[in-house]
This record gives structure tokens, C-alpha cells and sequence, in this order.
């Protein structure tokens, strides 16, 4: 059973009503109705593809948060091998939102950290539906220093809603935290490469978005406060989230733009939660290609690099 | 103003406020106690309430005044960036709301920049005006700030940030959000250069400022009771849903827990800040051949620099008064090279060294 986000309903009508021809017509003897399911289904298809070419800003996270998304160890799974997770941030705790590991990825070695979410109500639990506490961030160095002693390329993917406001959390140094991993992934002499597959909220998404490379998918959203908070802020009202939503330009064509990103990946036709598989591969396609693109570059190049590009940011746009 | 509260009854009072101009252009009311404090008096007093002790927030310019020595400074101009790069408007255009801005604090910005002495050494300093749009972090700000580290690392200068922020400039959307990495590669190059970068984190410091610059600094010094924090307390509450403890997120807390090194009453922090400067400075790190050259075109190249006993005792008083721990090391542990220097004239490593050491003349 596929969800669909609210504005999928005429979609979702549409698809319902192939379903419900399909099962009358179970053994496909019914000429007329097999016509009318392939005639239906060609207009489920292209409200589809119509619909999701032109989605606004606020369907667009809509997208980014859907709950069948592909989610970062969805990634792992689908593009790392010997895919060994590693925990804890060797202070503290072991902060489960994000998820870290090393692994080999299209035959060479790297060093994965990104956001997850989960996908049931168990797991977003355990993983603080991917809103990181200062231990996430000083896992997320530890790996990141780990990565840079043994020359493992760094991969990072990015979706939050931003790091976790809580007592603890500001108890135990979130900024500084959040801080230092920025620090530290512009400390790397390894090439870093970061893809946003969902949200990328905030300082907890910039903690480990500092990257010589930063690709996007087509319906992710980037953004200095989720809609929700930058609309209580400007507007103080939450309410005014569509609005915020708009006005922020947090799309992946925005960003594009913007020149904040580098690349988008484009995203299957309906999002990337329609086929996963699909989306992981164009994923790895991209990270790979980002990847031998700094083949053969010192570490004092790639820092260059990287600090070029952020400095270089805004500067003409 | 506190005598009459005393002796005159309110009713008489209020006609006698009403008489003069309005009461907010010579009076101000303590965050603290809610006294009232005369303006003139109040700013006399370094913006500090007579009153409690109450740290009132201190706008750019007066911070650098009272900073460098006479208060006397160079505005270091920072470069101008594009205006309002998302046509952004929240009920309000986002170009008005700049304008408003610095008509009223005759900023072009919520950074300044300036350039100085502090007790004769020179210094490069920036201050965050909260007053300019809560003082919050946009391409124009974080411009500011790398460029501020940047003079310091051409000058050769330490630098000192006063930290003042409501966090990222959501009108300036992602764009804010790169001021962090943007600024970071700042402080990254000043550490390269082995400068001292000290951080006063006055109130408010939040969000995406004390998630980068305002966080990594050699030396966090915090104004008493300023609120220094990720998140703010209002988003805690709401997710957590229930009261936040005493003293939460202000600067004591921060104290006890591990984030800054000292807070320091404002009439302290001057000599704070030019003792922790000039024994940063007095240290190993600052003997590097660009160093020596600027040490030597300063002309201060007087005896305690390189591990005198003085600076044994200064690192005593600050680690007394700001309740952080400094152990004390013996000479030869801490100089090693200086002691080969004396014996030999080469380096530890064998090397002849080309001046400094204990001369401390290039
Ligand atoms: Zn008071």
C-alpha cells in the first residue's frame, strides 16, 4: 500500500481505480477493461510526471519528508560494500541519528556519515528521527579524523530537520559540537563528497555539508531553518510555513542557482520514493563520478578546494 | 532618580517625568532589578547597571571604545555583498528592514570592524551589534567576520570577537546558513598563523554564530548572565514541554559545563582580555620567523616574552579568577629550545636558529 502525500490525490484516485479494474479483471480476459486500465494508467502517469515537474517549494518538502524516501542506510545498503558500522563518539554516548561506518564504495575505500530517520515508528525513535545530539556531530569528527589518517575518501548524506533542541543536548555543547565538525570537515585531506537526500535543516545539516563537492536531489530541500521555525520567527506564526517555504528558496533548483550546490540528481518520475533502487543507483552514479573528479589531488589541494568554494559562495550571484 | 522614587509619591512622580523630555532618552530600566539608571551614568559605568551588576547589551562602537586603548580605533572597512539576494519579504520588504537598520545604528552592517592597541600591542577586533537585525549572521556579517580574521592574519595581530547574535539572517536564507563554514575557514587561518583569537560571547550569542565562530576560539571569555546557546530556550520548551532549569543556557552554566573558560565582569574584562593576548603571544607559537619580524618592528621586544617568571604568575592570576585550571610547568618544559638556544645557539633539533629565542631581538 503506497502512501500518497496530499497533493498525489488525484493521482492516488486514479491509481486506485486501476487497482480496482485490475482486480475485477483478475484472469485479463475482459478486453474492454484491460483498454480502460492502460488507458487510465497512461493518465495516472502523466498527471504523475506533470505533477511532479512543477512542484512548489512546500510540495517539495512535503517529498523530502515523506516517510518511504530512501533514507541514508537505504544508500549504505545499496552502494557500500564490507559496510562495517561504527559507534559512538568516544565521550559520551552512542547518538543513533547519525549513522556512520566504513565501507568500500565502487572499489575504493571510504568513510560513510550521514543523517537517518528511520523508517518505522521503532527505528525513528532509535534514531531521534535523524535529529543529532552533540555526540552525533563528535562521532561524525572521530570518523571524519578517522577517514583523513587513512586517506578513505568521505562520503556524507544529509537529511535532518536540524540538530536536536533539547536539554541535554545544549547541556553538552550542541553548538560547539556542530562547531567543531564544520571545523573538522574543512580540516580534511581526504575529497568529501555530500548529497542531500531529504531535508538538509540547518546547522545540524552544514555540520557534515562541508564538502569539496555538495549534490542534491531533485525534490531534497536545503534550508538555514526548517519552513516551520523560519516561520515562527519571521512571521511568529507556524502556520506561515508555505510561506517561508517559498520565500527561503530551499529547492535544489534554488540552491543551483544560488551556486550553493553543485549538481542535482534527478529523482525518478513521482520522487525517489517510487523506486528507491532507481534513485540509489543515479546516487552512486553521481557520488562516483564527484569522487574521480578530485582523483590525484594533494590534501593541501582538496583544503584549497573546499575553502575556495565556501569562500567563493555568494560573492556574484 | 532613586531619591525621588523615595521621597516624592507616584502620583507626583509620573508629573514630574512627564514634564521633562520622555523618560527613555535619559533614563534606562535594569534588565536585573528594574531600577532606573541614568543613561550617561549607565554608559560611565561601561553599560554595567549600578544597581545589580546587570550587564546591559553594548553596541558595536562602544564595545571597540572600550576596548582599544583612549578608545581610540580604525574602522577596517568589510566588502560590500549583494543586497538581498532572495527578493525577500516578510510582510515586510527585506531591503526596508536593512535600510531601517542603518539609519538607526549607523551601521552598514551587524559587524565593525576595528583596528587598535590594547595596553600598546596592536590588535584587530570585530563586535556584533545586536541592535542591526539582532545582530543575526548574513552574507554581509560573515564577510565581515572572515574579513576581520583575515586583517588580523595580514597584520599579524590577535584577534578579539564580541560575539552578539540572534543567529543566521533567515531573510538571507541559505546563504546565511554558508556563513558558518565561511567564517570557520577565518578562524581556520588564524590558528594557522598561531594568533590568538579570543571570543567574548556577550548576551544574546545563539544559533548558527555559537555553532561556528563563536565556538572555536583559543579563549571563550563570557559576560556575566549572557545567554550563550544553540538552540534557544523558547524552541526547548516547546519541545520538551516543560520548565528549563534555573540559569539554563546563560554564562555560569556555560562555565560549569565546560564551554567557555571564564566569565568576567566587564570592568575586568580589559585586562582580561590584554593579559590573555600578550601571554598567548609571550608563548612558543609566536616564535615562528614571520612572528619575529613584526616583534622586532615593534620595538617590544622587552624581557618577559620567552618565559619569564612574570608570565608564571599571570597564568596563575587568570587561571584564579577565571576558576579555570592552568598547571603550572616548569621553564625548561615549556622552552625547551630556548634553553638549547642559551647553551648552544641551536635549536632542540639541532639547527641553528636564526634569532629569537631568549635575545628576542630579529
Ligand atoms: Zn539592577
Amino acid at each position: 500500500m503506497r502512501t500518497y502525500i496530499e497533493f498525489e490525490k488525484p493521482i492516488a484516485e486514479l491509481e486506485a481505480k486501476v487497482a480496482e479494474l485490475r482486480s475485477l479483471s483478475s484472469d485479463g480476459s475482459n478486453v474492454s477493461i484491460a483498454e480502460e486500465i492502460g488507458r487510465l494508467e497512461q493518465k495516472a502517469k502523466q498527471l504523475l510526471a506533470e505533477t511532479y515537474a512543477k512542484l512548489n517549494p512546500w510540495q517539495k518538502t512535503m517529498v523530502a519528508r515523506v516517510s518511504e524516501r530512501p533514507h541514508c542506510l537505504d544508500y549504505v545498503g545499496g552502494l557500500i560494500e564490507d559496510f562495517t558500522t561504527l559507534a559512538g563518539d568516544r565521550y559520551y554516548a552512542e547518538d543513533a541519528a547519525i549513522v556512520g561506518g566504513l565501507g568500500t564504495f565502487r572499489g575504493r575505500g571510504v568513510m560513510v556519515i550521514g543523517h537517518e530517520k528511520g523508517h518505522d515508528t521503532e527505528s525513528r525513535i532509535k534514531h531521534n528521527f535523524g535529529m543529532a545530539r552533540p555526540e552525533g556531530y563528535r562521532k561524525a569528527v572521530r570518523l571524519m579524523e578517522m577517514a583523513d589518517r587513512f586517506g578513505l575518501a568521505v562520503i556524507s548524506l544529509v537529511d535532518t530537520a536540524g540538530a536536536y533542541p533539547g536539554v541535554g543536548a545544549e547541556e553538552r555543547g550542541q553548538a560547539e559540537a556542530i562547531a567543531r565538525s564544520i571545523d573538522c570537515c574543512l580540516s580534511l585531506g581526504v575529497p568529501m563528497v555530500t548529497v542531500i537526500i531529504g531535508e538538509g535543516g540547518s546547522g545540524g545539516a552544514i555540520a557534515i555539508a562541508t564538502a569539496n563537492r555538495i549534490l542534491m536531489l531533485e525534490h531534497s530541500i536545503y534550508t538555514v531553518a526548517s519552513p516551520e521555525a523560519a516561520a515562527a520567527i519571521l512571521w511568529r506564526d507556524k502556520g506561515k510555513a508555505i510561506d517561508a517555504a517559498t520565500s527561503m528558496r530551499i529547492t535544489a533548483q534554488d540552491l543551483m542557482d544560488l551556486k550553493v550546490i553543485d549538481e542535482i540528481i534527478p529523482e525518478p518520475v513521482g520522487g525517489a520514493h517510487r523506486d528507491k533502487a532507481e534513485t540509489i543507483s543515479r546516487a552512486g552514479a553521481a557520488i562516483e563520478k564527484a569522487l574521480k573528479s578530485f582523483d590525484g589531488l594533494s590534501a593541501d589541494e582538496l583544503r584549497e578546494h573546499r575553502a575556495e568554494r565556501f569562500m567563493k559562495m555568494g560573492r556574484s550571484i | 532618580m532613586n531619591w525621588i522614587n523615595n521621597v516624592v509619591p507616584p502620583k507626583i512622580r509620573s508629573l514630574l517625568t512627564t514634564r521633562r523630555e520622555p523618560p527613555d532618552d535619559f533614563w534606562r530600566k535594569c534588565g536585573g532589578c528594574g531600577q532606573m539608571t541614568d543613561k550617561k551614568a549607565l554608559e560611565q559605568n561601561q553599560f554595567v547597571f549600578p544597581c545589580c551588576n546587570h550587564h546591559d547589551r553594548v553596541d558595536a562602537k562602544s564595545r571597540l571604545k572600550l576596548l582599544f586603548d583612549k578608545g581610540e580605533f580604525t574602522i577596517v572597512a568589510a566588502p560590500e555583498v549583494p543586497l538581498d539576494p532572495l527578493k525577500f519579504r516578510d510582510g515586510k520588504r527585506y531591503t526596508d528592514r536593512l535600510k531601517e537598520a542603518k539609519t538607526k545604528t549607523e551601521l552598514t552592517d551587524a559587524v565593525l570592524i576595528g583596528e587598535g592597541t590594547l595596553d600598546g600591542r596592536p590588535i584587530v577586533a570585530a563586535a556584533q551589534d545586536f541592535r542591526f537585525m539582532g545582530g543575526s549572521l548574513g552574507m554581509a556579517a560573515g564577510e565581515a567576520v572572515a574579513t576581520a580574521m583575515e586583517h588580523a592574519v595580514d597584520k599579524r595581530a590577535p584577534f578579539i570577537l564580541f560575539a552578539a547574535s540572534g543567529g543566521a539572517r533567515m531573510q538571507e536564507g541559505i546563504l546565511s546558513l554558508m556563513q558558518m563554514p565561511r567564517t570557520t575557514i577565518g578562524v581556520r587561518r588564524l590558528r594557522a598563523a598561531r594568533l590568538p583569537y579570543i571570543v567574548v560571547l556577550t548576551d544574546p550569542t545563539t544559533g548558527g554564530v555559537t555553532a561556528s565562530y563563536a565556538m572555536l576560539g583559543d579563549v571563550h571569555i563570557a559576560e556575566p548572565g549572557a545567554l550563550i546557546c544553540f538552540a534557544g530556550p523558547r524552541v526547548i520548551e516547546q519541545t520538551i514541554r516543560e520548565q528549563l532549569p534555573e540559569g539554563f543556557q546563560r554564562a555560569e552554566y556555560l562555565l560549569a559545563h565546560g564551554m567557555v573558560d571564564m566569565v568576567v565582569h566587564r570592568h575586568k574584562l580589559r585586562e582580561t582580555l590584554s593579559r590573555v593576548v600578550r601571554v598567548l603571544g609571550s608563548g612558543q607559537g609566536d616564535t615562528s620567523g614571520r612572528a619575529k619580524g613584526l616583534r622586532g618592528a615593534r620595538g617590544r621586544a622587552n624581557g618577559h616574552f620567552n618565559g619569564s617568571a612574570l608570565d608564571g604568575k599571570e597564568m596563575e592570576a587568570l587561571a584564579r579568577e577565571g576558576n579555570a585550571l592552568i598547571e603550572p610547568v616548569a621553564d625548561e618544559e615549556r622552552f625547551p629550545s630556548r634553553k638549547a638556544d642559551v647553551r648552544t645557539g641551536r635549536g632542540d633539533d639541532g639547527k641553528p636558529k636564526s634569532g629569537g629565542g631568549a635575545k628576542g631581538t630579529a
